[in-house]
């Protein structure tokens, strides 16, 4: 396993290097301009000027070298400075933003708290909710517990966040006033009182997520659940007189648990990627946001940026998922 | 597709864990003539309550919106600027006084009252204080096109986007799924371009599809079919890869079960493998992926076209229709409703139809 | 006559006692929300409203326009006019003069120095500055003393307001953005991110899209003023959240630009939180009229250019029918509300240049049908639509997606109809159709369709560069890679002239004249077609008071008088 690890992390670098090429050709292909959200007042001469302000005028290659270098170069040095004290990387340009004109690692950065708080909880949340509800809803199938867990979670699933997020505004925030319907990003934890508001404002836009990843998960818990619970060892198991507790969640849970993994890790890289419209919804202005606001004014360096960083994610939980199988199921060999 | 319930008898020895166990199946086989295993499937399908009601609700829902403009025809983009903002039926219901507790009389002569004037409403809608009319049961929108026909017209192209979208990513994600956990040198190259799927940026992916293939396609097959083949594909191409992973994910452990190695010891080609073996028994999770797909591709479906990706903006489909309610959530709930409503239920249906199906491919789960 | 008005000066001065005792900081903490969130606080960097307007609030120019597009002093002493010779005589330059005294909030003197600074940062030829139309044509800034400098233009400019007027052109401090011009400006991260400013307000924390925080400026010119000791800005999300988080929930003070339906604002409205206000600037929603070919069986050099004039389009008649048979009342009641009313006219405001032409404003498509059967359209096929020489009327009407947009595509493609025209519709995301991406066919400037609709205004209140941008030279085309603001392709040699009389003209109602004369050639030939003067609609709260909505220049530009209505 040891050395199938190894493998896959020196595999992965070439990978990357080919993903970032090909999302940088993809974004370069698609049709946008970064000055469409200039007012129309602005001439197209000063337009053009702009442009080349921003390196549009050079060729592709030159660009994506740039790239490459300001990101694999120059920001682990800025990283290294930032924690050692040290100025390997004064002077030199890092990745820019076009909309902000600023380092996009930073804005990355100061958008990870809420990302995290906001998605990440309700992430969490999802997965502990769902587990349970996806074993038990298999265990007594067409019960009335399964047949509630099912409504529930498919009409959950079927209805958007964008319109879902709106409903509970509005009936928790404009009638019931409950909580805030705009999430404060400025807020700082300090004591019981700010962790109280803090909770306060989270709990609408966790509840629309959740829901999202709990009907998802528990469904395949369940269906997984379903698959193994009538196999032979089940009832080998049972024969020789084994708790049915220790028999479900044992035996049966182990053995369903590989295409849950499968979706828990392919769900991680999205909750750093945020939720686009839960965040909006909710103002929580997270990663989510960022990018699809540096998509819409296309901001190219923010974007190519956040999209590696999230193939580097895809890649290492994807990895991380074939390395669980091999625990989960020790007969899964990859050499 | 699948013949999992039954130890073929020509494969001489049966596959331990498939066809031992005291399931209909090799029962029936040794009773009497073959039967063919596809009988059984369909025997215990249509046992299957769940299965019932999902197939008469989904094929309710495809007649309903295939053959319901024949019989509900006004045009659902024609403007009728007068009867804008008209309330459903429903809002009847709220006709008359509201309810209180006064004591046991006055709540009864309340509730009668209200019944009357529910009852005054439906029968003659003009007199109602809310602007209702039998000639726009679920009402109209802000321009006054009529809901029930947007919503019959938008169902035709919501499901059958969904459903065309849900196939493609099904197949795709199951074959590269299936191929990738069972050919051990094929695995490599294809995960890692499910990782590459995964990690393109998903709008500039599509703007760009839309720029190369709007054009050919629609000048091969007409405007309409054009745009529908391209929303498909681009709902397609973008959603199959968490199949993809979790097929491969079961076809690993599948592998390596005793009765793969029973039946590739007896010398079973690879494409029966494939088929006989390994399809039947990752279903459930593809099953899964359906009823999530085509939801899934439902709401895609709508945020392309608010993106000016998609169907020309006079065309309705629900989740279109659901965004355009959204702003008006509290002066006209209804309009929410409907659309939110026929999506859940289309999905609901699916998602038991699916249950079924899995229930009924397994021949031992049975009696449930 | 007189006593009237010292009876208004009377009622003014006891109205704005309660103001002029207060103290600065007094009234707490002010909540603005954006549903665009500002990336940048450096108007030379960006000129997005969202970044022009919450930079208002900390930087100044040394002019601003008022409510009523009337220029007012801010940082100098006086607008500068031939009168009080300020412009000199023969059009050639501008002298501006600083107030006496003016600290920028880290406490030094403002000087011309900064001024003269603010014209050389914009100006580098390598800063890519996005206000340079501002400075176009000035040959140089001059200091003449610590307090004035001299604007210089090539050419006699009857119009000399472009730098240091308006939100677009606000002065900033000379030793914090010293080291920041040219290729290094967007190294500058802090200064673009906290400009130090003139402005009641500094800027605390920036967090680019998402939130602002700010506190009172304690070095503001007025000793009294801003009312509120810190304000947060916070941006995102859609017009709807904002609004109801003034209208319904109370929890923000101030929402910007509230573009929603009309009765949706009215309901929210109903929440009696806060109140809509709106105001009118130069803003009209039109259709524009291809003038070329946009076949795509057309190779793509002839495509959509001059030399390809457009089968249906170029007679007037047909122009004319399109226009007559739209009802603009309606569209202003679905769509916009008291944000909006009907106009014929491309120039709507200022008032002197406004043209009276109301030619389009009664629906007739009686008329219509008329006039295009005149033109040798007539149905000969009885399918309700109409065609000539074997080709059908039928056009693609495309615009950018937003609902009222699509809203309006569909009533006005069922108007067409009932004059028998077919119209086929598409909506292109914004992003791409705004943008100037030559290797996309869904521009606007591409045109490659037979009608679009957009909005467009100009910046402050001299039409004459809008105007400009239908003489002939400006059409884009595969030569200037597209770019190019005559979007129809309109070419008039008789307009391109009258153009060049205005820029020779100083005096104010010839200038008026003859703008509007040039607005009725592209309205009354239905090259242009105005639909709506689309008004702005902000919310404030009602404990909010001092709002005075501007659509000429920032709607913050008063933000300094803004209190707490107890």
């Amino acid at each position: 396993m040891l050395t199938f690890t190894i493998r896959r992390l020196v595999l992965a670098v070439p990978t990357l290097l080919f993903i970032s090429l090909v999302i940088f050709l993809l974004l370069e292909l698609a049709p946008g301009d970064p000055m469409a959200q200039v007012p129309l007042t602005v001439p197209p001469e000063v337009k053009e000027r702009m442009r080349e302000a921003l390196g549009l005028g050079q060729p592709m290659h030159i660009r994506f070298w740039k790239w490459l270098v300001q990101f694999f170069w120059i920001e682990p040095q800025v990283l290294a400075d930032h924690i050692f004290g040290t100025s390997f990387s004064a002077g030199d340009l890092r990745v820019i933003s076009w909309q902000t004109r600023s380092p996009v690692m930073d804005t990355v950065i100061e958008r990870l708290p809420q990302t995290l708080w906001v998605v990440g909880t309700a992430y969490l949340a999802g997965i502990l909710i769902a587990l349970p509800i996806g074993i038990y809803s298999a265990y007594r199938q067409y019960s009335w517990f399964d047949q509630i867990g099912t409504f529930v979670s498919m009409v959950g699933f079927s209805v958007p966040p964008f319109f879902s997020g709106v409903l509970v505004i509005v009936i928790f925030s404009v009638n019931l006033g409950w909580f805030p319907s705009i999430y404060d990003t400025t807020l700082k934890v300090t004591d019981w009182d700010s962790f109280l508001r803090q909770l306060q404002q989270m709990v609408l836009p966790v509840s629309v997520l959740a829901l999202q990843v709990t009907a998802q998960i528990s469904r395949f818990m369940r269906a997984s659940m379903l698959d193994n619970l009538n196999q032979d060892y089940v009832r080998t198991a049972r024969a020789k007189g084994l708790g049915e507790y220790c028999v479900v969640m044992v035996h049966v849970l182990r053995n369903s648990m590989i295409p849950v993994v499968t979706v828990i890790a392919l769900g991680v890289p999205a909750i750093f990627g945020g939720a686009i419209i839960t965040e909006q919804v909710f103002k929580v202005n997270g990663i989510g946001h960022l990018l699809i606001g540096a998509i819409q004014a296309n901001d190219l360096p923010m974007v190519q940026t956040l999209t590696f960083i999230f193939a580097v994610l895809i890649v290492l939980f994807n990895l991380i998922a074939d390395i669980a199988y091999g625990l989960l199921d020790p007969r899964i060999r990859y050499d | 597709m699948t013949e999992r319930d039954r130890a073929a008898p020509g494969d001489g020895l049966a596959p331990a864990s498939t066809a031992l166990p005291g399931g209909a199946g090799p029962l029936e086989t040794l009773a009497g003539p073959p039967r063919s295993q596809w009988l059984n499937v369909w025997d215990r399908f249509r046992r299957h309550k769940g299965a019932m009601t999902g197939a008469a609700i989904f094929a309710l829902v495809v007649l309903a919106v295939f053959a319901g403009p024949l019989l509900w025809p006004p045009d659902a983009t024609l403007i009728d600027i007068r009867a804008r903002n008209t309330r459903a039926l429903t809002a009847c219901f709220s006709e008359g006084e509201p309810w209180g507790w006064e004591g046991p009389a006055a709540a009864m002569s309340r509730f009668f009252a209200h019944i009357g004037a529910v009852a005054q409403c439906f029968a003659n809608p003009e007199t109602a204080s809310a602007r209702i009319s039998w000639a726009h049961p679920l009402g109209t929108d802000q321009l006054g096109r009529d809901i029930l026909a947007r919503m019959l017209m938008g169902g035709r192209i919501s499901v059958s986007v969904g459903i065309a979208a849900m196939l493609l990513a099904l197949g795709l994600g199951s074959a590269i799924g299936v191929v990738a956990g069972f050919f051990r040198r094929l695995d490599g190259p294809l995960m890692r371009l499910t990782d590459l799927f995964l990690a393109l940026p998903l709008l500039p992916l599509l703007l760009v599809m839309m720029l190369l293939f709007r054009e050919p396609l629609s000048g091969a097959f007409g405007p309409e079919r054009g745009i529908f083949i391209l929303i498909v594909c681009a709902i397609g191409v973008t959603s199959w890869m968490p199949t993809a992973r979790i097929v491969r994910a079961d076809v690993l452990a599948l592998k390596e079960r005793e009765f793969m190695l029973a039946a590739r010891s007896i010398g079973t080609s690879d494409s029966r493998m494939i088929t006989r073996h390994i399809l039947p028994n990752v279903l459930s999770p593809i099953m899964v992926s359906a009823t999530l797909g085509i939801a899934t591709a439902i709401i895609t479906e709508s945020a392309l076209s608010f993106l000016g990706l998609g169907f020309p903006p006079d065309f309705p489909t629900w989740g279109r229709l659901l965004f355009d309610a959204t702003d008006y959530l509290q002066q006209y709930p209804e309009r929410v409703i409907w659309p939110g409503l026929a999506i859940s239920l289309t999905v609901l249906s699916v998602n038991y139809l699916g249950d079924g199906l899995r229930d009924a491919l397994d021949p031992r789960g049975g009696g449930r | 006559m007189k006593t009237t008005t010292l009876l208004l000066g009377a009622v003014a001065s006891i109205a704005l006692a309660p103001e002029a005792m207060a103290e600065r900081g007094s009234d707490g903490h002010v909540n603005i929300i954006y549903w665009q969130a500002p990336s940048i606080l450096n108007a030379y960097l960006s000129s997005g409203t969202k970044d022009l307007e919450s930079a208002s609030l900390v930087v100044e120019p040394l002019g601003r326009y008022d409510p009523d597009g009337a220029l007012v002093p801010y940082l100098a002493e006086r607008i500068p006019t031939v009168e009080n010779g300020g412009v000199a005589p023969d059009l050639m330059s501008i002298t501006w003069t600083l107030k006496p005294g003016l600290l920028w909030s880290d406490g030094s003197p403002v000087t011309s120095a900064d001024v003269k600074f603010t014209a050389d940062y914009c100006m580098h030829p390598e800063g890519g500055c996005a206000q340079l139309a501002k400075f176009e044509g000035v040959t140089g800034v001059e200091i003449i003393d610590d307090l004035s400098v001299k604007v210089s233009f090539a050419e006699p400019r009857p119009n000399p307001y472009g730098p240091f007027m308006g939100a677009q052109s606000p002065i900033i401090q000379r030793a914090q953005f010293e080291s920041c011009t040219g290729t290094r400006a967007p190294e500058c991260t802090d200064a673009n991110f906290a400009p130090i400013g003139t402005g009641p307000f500094v800027v605390d924390e920036f967090r680019p899209n998402d939130v602002i925080t700010m506190s009172a400026n304690p070095n503001y010119r007025d000793p009294a003023k801003p009312a509120f000791a810190s304000l947060t800005f916070k941006g995102g999300g859609d017009a709807a959240a904002a609004g109801r988080a003034v209208l319904e929930t109370g929890e923000f003070d101030y929402a910007w630009n509230l573009q929603l339906a009309p009765d949706v604002l009215a309901r929210m409205a109903a929440g009696g939180k806060g109140k809509p206000v709106a105001a009118f600037g130069s803003l009209v929603e039109r259709i524009e009229m291809n003038l070329t070919d946009p076949s795509p069986d057309l190779p793509p050099d002839i495509r959509a250019t001059a030399s390809a004039p457009h089968p249906v389009l170029s007679d007037m008649r047909v122009r004319q029918a399109l226009s007559m048979a739209i009802d603009r009342d309606l569209l202003v009641e679905i769509g916009y509300g008291q944000a909006g009313r009907p106009t014929c006219n491309l120039v709507p405001a200022p008032a002197v240049y406004a043209s009276d032409n109301t030619d389009c404003m009664r629906q007739d498509i009686e008329g219509a049908r008329a006039l295009l059967e005149q033109a040798g359209w007539s149905d000969t096929d009885g399918d309700g639509v109409r065609d000539k020489d074997g080709k059908t009327l039928s056009l693609l009407f495309q615009t950018s997606t937003n609902a009222v947009r699509q809203d309006f595509q569909a009533l006005i493609k069922q108007w067409w109809s009932e004059i028998g025209v077919q119209t086929e519709l598409r909506n292109i995301n914004a992003s791409v159709f705004f943008g100037g991406d030559p290797g996309s066919p869904d521009t606007f400037q591409k045109f490659y369709a037979d009608v679009e609709m957009y909005a467009n205004n100009f910046d402050g209140t001299d039409p004459e560069s809008y105007l400009a941008q239908h003489s002939c030279d400006k059409a884009p085309r595969p030569e200037t890679q597209w770019q190019g603001e005559n979007i129809n392709r309109y070419c008039d040699p008789e307009y391109d002239g009258l153009l060049a009389e205005l820029g020779r003209t100083g005096e104010l109602s010839r200038r008026g004249e003859i703008a509007r004369q040039l607005n009725d050639m592209l309205t009354k030939s239905y090259v242009v077609v105005p639909l709506v003067d689309r008004g702005r609609v902000s919310a404030h709260a009602n404990s909010l008071g001092g709002v005075v909505l501007n659509t000429w220049d920032s709607e913050l530009w008063n933000a300094a008088d803004w209190y707490r209505v107890k």
